[in-house]
């Protein structure tokens, strides 16, 4: 459910990178979301297609990066996933600290330019 | 031309910037804000009736009730003393900041020392709005299971207090203390944690102390 909103958000976040660039048409997004966020790619798609339309981000191309929820085990010093159990996979041990997994952010755009006229002679 | 421009910008920022400005009117009045989250049932609103009860006379409390439907707890939170206001977010499953943001206009935020705000029962979304609230509050409950850490890491990970409640109902079903709390500390090391129950009470002087303690301070504190 909370998808819509964030792809409100996203949309608003690209158009307004954009304008501010002067370019006239998004065509790609690329996403950073970390394992530990609860969000939807799929569902962030879904929505993309129907509210960008009409906009200069109509048709763009959505990228996600997923970047895994690291952690380190203060047993053996491993870093490593976190599992499901949240043990680590080398020693077993569940002294363990997340260190990434949290991102979700808009990384960077790609945007074209209107051509740019050729200067009259006078 | 095609150009790669680079953002790096939270995707909520434009929330984000609003709960900055929220923030900023709360700490203009020296108004201390907790935002409230639990699933559904965990006992939020009871927990406030608890809270506004047991601190009149020391604390005058305002209370936003967001919730998808109905006024029922902005009754209740008002019956119990405070000054309330029910944002309802028509199906939405999290507060936002700029319905906070209302809502807030609608109190008269001089006359209060705390402000509560009870989040939309849910474990997941309302994790990623900031409100402009101060403090981060997650009320478990233990009749939702010992796994909610292992399954909703990214609420157990973004608070700062957790409250553990019903611990009355504990000889009742199969709740593994341990292992609920092991899957706490990996997310959210250090985070202060209360066990309660609003029903008996007990555990409940802990959690008021705290509160009439983070108000002190946070009047004290320089801003």
């Amino acid at each position: 459910m909370h998808e819509l909103s964030i792809t409100e958000n996203l949309l608003e976040l690209a158009l307004k990178h954009a304008r501010s660039a002067g370019a006239n048409r998004i065509t790609d997004l690329h996403l950073v979301i970390g394992q530990l966020s609860s969000f939807v790619d799929d569902s962030i798609q879904f929505y993309w297609d129907a509210i960008s339309q009409g906009t200069i981000a109509e048709g763009a191309r959505l990228h996600f990066r997923r970047t895994r929820a690291e952690c380190l085990c203060h047993s053996c010093g491993q870093r490593a996933e976190l599992t499901p159990d949240f043990t680590c996979p080398y020693c077993g041990s569940p002294a363990l600290q997340v260190l990434t997994g949290d991102e979700f952010y808009l990384e960077s755009i790609e945007v074209d330019f209107p051509p740019i006229p050729e200067s009259e002679e006078t | 031309m095609n150009r790669r421009i680079t953002v790096v910008e939270n995707i909520l920022s434009a929330n984000d910037q609003l709960a900055q400005e929220n923030r900023a009117r709360l700490d203009a009045v020296r108004l201390l804000g907790l935002n409230i989250m639990a699933s559904p049932g965990a006992g939020k609103t009871s927990l406030i009736e608890q809270t506004v009860r047991r601190l009149a006379g020391q604390l005058r409390i305002g209370v936003i009730e967001g919730d998808i439907a109905t006024s029922l707890d902005a009754e209740r939170a008002q019956a119990a003393g405070a000054a309330s206001v029910q944002i309802n977010t028509g199906g939405n499953c999290h507060l936002e900041a700029q319905m906070v943001r209302d809502a807030l206009n609608q109190l008269s935020l001089d006359d209060l020392d705390l402000l509560i705000v009870e989040n939309v029962g849910n474990l997941i979304c309302p994790s990623g709005w900031q409100l402009g609230t101060h403090i981060s509050v997650l009320l478990a409950s233990v009749t939702e299971g010992d796994d909610k850490p292992y399954k909703y890491p990214t609420m157990y990970r973004g608070v700062d207090v957790l409250l553990i409640n019903k611990v009355d109902l504990l000889p009742y079903i199969q709740f593994d203390m341990d292992y609920f709390r092991r899957g706490v500390e990996i997310l959210n090391p250090g985070v202060t944690t209360f066990v309660l129950s609003c029903r008996t009470g007990e555990g409940l002087e802990a959690w008021l102390d705290w509160v009439l303690q983070s108000v002190q301070q946070f009047r004290q504190a320089d801003r």
